[in-house]
């Protein structure tokens, strides 16, 4: 009897153990050294609001959030597009599971490399003199290499795009393929037509692979700085970026705060999306 | 922020110092990779003439870290074949470095910065400033660094000056004294003066002044770096140059100063004036290599490397001078007894020739440079040091060929390159207010 009522606390320990050794304890922490104050070499323990203050009244702060926004906004349209069309294409239009497998499976391997090294490679492919501007050239297209290929938004949003569209292709996927094929022909029964068909039916369904796709893309987005850094050249801001420069100033309490801000707004953000579409009641 | 230890003295050279982050101003890859091919000649040659041999006996360990500039294998190696002290090295970069030095004293044993490092940390007491009577060569070190003057009539740069943190006024003081005392706060080992890198075939015109940069034919060719406490000096060089603005003191500007210089460089920015601005050496390479800009900032070994490709560059002198940056080596407060007398040991030996050698024929310049000049060959030294047109060709120290007879070095002579320096590397007393502002113009 009593072995039954401790069993479950029993079995939910490890998990419990690990998460708040790895997850609550460093958010601890973080919050913790949001509020010390520090000099330009060292840390010291304190109670200030000056990090938050300095971080929220700073228009470089409003401009860099803006500007994360941005690419998040951006990338997240263009890989649900780009995801949505290739997850249809693949639930929908190929027959045989074994083929939809070796395709899907096609989809994933460029990420068999490291994503620094799938996102470093775009450099020499859209520099001025790259492959791309080359190619342009000598097809007579364009007389000047166009410079905005590459160390602009363009090639951030890029970089991003082709990094993070299997987040959305997966679990579209996975969605798509548990739609009763019976529903699609019994609209058509019905007369709707194809259209139709997408807007009433499949994306309706399709919500809960939609909004965990989302909160992958958007999470991964709103937190990354190497793509930003890398693509950019150094041009553009991003919250992540503003991080890891106040970490290389050992400005770690000014790091925390933003840290701290940012981890509320990406939770409201996923608080959002998850109001939006209720993703255990309809998986 | 790599960190990443090695013990020199077994064969395993070079490859565990892979990383050395190069916010620290320094990461040299190539220069690394040269030292791990030497370090495996040097560990054969235990007798060498002329030192005490006493350590081999009682073996000592100083660890040392730095900026990755001067933690070079050979020397590990070298050094623990003429003492017997085994060095062992850790490459950090800048902002780590300052920190170490005041958190964890009891982590080192001597201590690699920059001056400008030393300006921020001595402060922190950890640590102890050397007796000068103890320093073999003390005489012979290069008087930028105890008078601040290459020749008596040269006037002392801006910036933290070497001159200005060197020396306390006592071995317990931590005040910096106005002229050189007894006690001297760092043994400069390594220095050198930066400058705007060019692509000559690609530039088209001749370059004289920082401001060139601002060309409009250079619009979107053009990069600095984006380490504000380097990047703010560059820009300053420019922005004097370009009669944006006329300083009081570069290497600590005033807020109004600052305001002025970032606001110019937001604005140059958003016209599209800057390709990209970069952070580590190698990107600072490609870049270059690549074409994607043709004047930016750089240092030197970058230029090197650039021209190891095949490609053009060239480390142009300008006109308003250069901006210089020096490093040297501290002593631990906590060290004493037999590893204090070891650390004066291996500070005398840096002093005493072979280092300097080592450093000269990578560009760089070493603070005694007459015992240096013994260990070079008279085309080494005219090349190098002189600016004479190099006799035969000029190798690097691993052998490879850096230039070919004839050639001659970018900026002339040592006294033609130290003698024109404008700023050294500084810390600013508004040195947040300058990150912040800096942090607003990449944003911008």
């Amino acid at each position: 009897m009593t072995l039954s009522r401790i069993a479950p606390y029993l079995q939910a320990t490890p998990l419990t153990l690990i998460l708040a050794a790895f997850l609550v304890l460093p958010i601890a922490t973080i919050v913790m050294v949001s509020f010390w104050d520090y000099d330009s070499i060292q840390i010291f323990p304190d109670f200030v609001f000056t990090n938050y203050e300095e971080t929220i009244t700073s228009s470089v702060t409003w401009k860099t959030y803006l500007n994360t926004l941005k690419y998040t906004v951006i990338v997240w349209a263009v890989t649900l597009l780009v995801g949505f069309w290739v997850a249809y294409y693949l639930a929908f239009h190929i027959r045989s599971t074994t083929m939809q497998m070796v395709l899907f499976l096609v989809c994933t391997i460029p990420f068999l490399t490291s994503n620094i090294i799938r996102m470093i490679s775009w450099i020499p492919f859209l520099g001025r003199n790259g492959l791309l501007n080359q190619t342009l050239m000598s097809m007579g297209l364009i007389d000047q290499p166009l410079e905005f290929l590459l160390f602009s938004d363009f090639a951030v949003v890029l970089a991003m795009v082709h990094l993070y569209t299997l987040f959305m292709v997966t679990p579209i996927f996975n969605t798509l393929m548990r739609i009763d094929r019976a529903l699609i022909e019994a609209a058509r029964d019905a007369g709707a037509n194809a259209f139709q068909i997408l807007t009433n039916v499949i994306i309706p369904l399709a919500k809960p692979g939609i909004a965990i796709g989302s909160i992958f893309v958007v999470t991964l987005v709103m937190g990354d700085f190497i793509t930003v850094r890398f693509m950019s050249g150094g041009q553009s801001a991003s919250v992540g970026l503003m991080m890891a420069n106040q970490i290389a100033l050992l400005q770690y309490p000014a790091a925390a705060a933003n840290a701290v801000i940012l981890l509320v707004l990406v939770l409201l953000l996923v608080a959002a999306i998850l109001r939006i579409v209720n993703i255990r009641k309809e998986l | 922020m790599s960190q990443k230890t090695t013990d020199r003295t077994g064969a395993k050279t070079g490859k565990a110092l892979k990383t050395v982050d190069a916010s620290a101003g320094v990461s040299r890859r190539g220069l690394l990779k040269g030292a791990a091919a030497l370090g495996g000649l040097a560990v054969g040659g235990q007798a060498v003439t002329g030192f005490p041999t006493v350590w081999a006996r009682n073996p000592i360990t100083l660890r040392q870290f730095g900026t990755g500039v001067s933690n070079l294998n050979a020397i590990a190696e070298k050094c623990k074949a003429d003492l017997g002290i085994t060095l062992q090295m850790t490459a950090l970069d800048s902002d780590a470095v300052s920190q170490r030095v005041v958190t964890q004293a009891n982590s080192f044993d001597i201590a690699d910065i920059e001056y400008w490092i030393c300006k921020k940390v001595f402060a922190a007491g950890t640590l102890q400033p050397m007796d000068v009577n103890k320093i073999k060569y003390y005489d012979q070190i290069v008087p930028i660094f105890t008078t601040g003057k290459l020749t008596p009539e040269s006037v002392v740069a801006q910036g933290t000056a070497p001159n200005t943190v060197g020396f306390v006024e006592g071995p317990d003081s931590k005040k910096f004294a106005s002229a050189p005392t007894q006690w001297m706060t760092l043994i400069p080992t390594i220095y050198n003066a930066d400058t705007l890198g060019i692509r000559p075939d690609l530039v088209g015109r001749p370059i004289k002044n920082w401001k060139d940069i601002l060309d409009p034919a250079f619009k979107g060719k053009t990069s600095i770096l984006n380490i504000p406490s380097i990047g703010i000096m560059d820009a300053a060089m420019i922005c004097e140059s370009a009669g944006i603005i006329k300083y009081g003191d570069k290497g600590n500007m005033t807020k109004a100063e600052i305001d002025t210089t970032i606001d110019f460089l937001i604005k140059t920015k958003q016209a599209g004036q800057f390709r990209a601005f970069w952070k580590t050496f190698d990107e600072s390479v490609n870049l270059m290599a690549s074409g994607e800009v043709v004047i930016q900032s750089m240092w030197s070994p970058a230029v090197a490397a650039v021209r190891s490709k095949g490609i053009p560059c060239v480390y142009q002198p300008l006109e308003e001078g250069y901006r210089a940056w020096g490093g040297g080596l501290g002593i631990a407060k906590h060290l004493k007894g037999a590893q204090l007398d070891a650390a004066y040991e291996y500070i005398n030996w840096y002093l005493s020739g072979w280092v300097g050698a080592y450093l000269n024929r990578q560009g760089y310049y070493s603070a005694v440079l007459s015992t240096a000049e013994k260990n070079m060959t008279p085309d080494e030294w005219a090349f190098w040091m002189l600016g004479q047109p190099a006799k035969t060709d000029i190798l690097s120290p691993e052998g490879k060929v850096m230039y070919a007879a004839g050639a001659v070095r970018d900026g002339g002579s040592f006294e033609e390159r130290m003698g024109a320096v404008a700023c050294w590397n500084s810390v600013m007393d508004e040195d947040r207010y300058m990150v912040r502002r800096w942090n607003e113009f990449i944003a911008a």
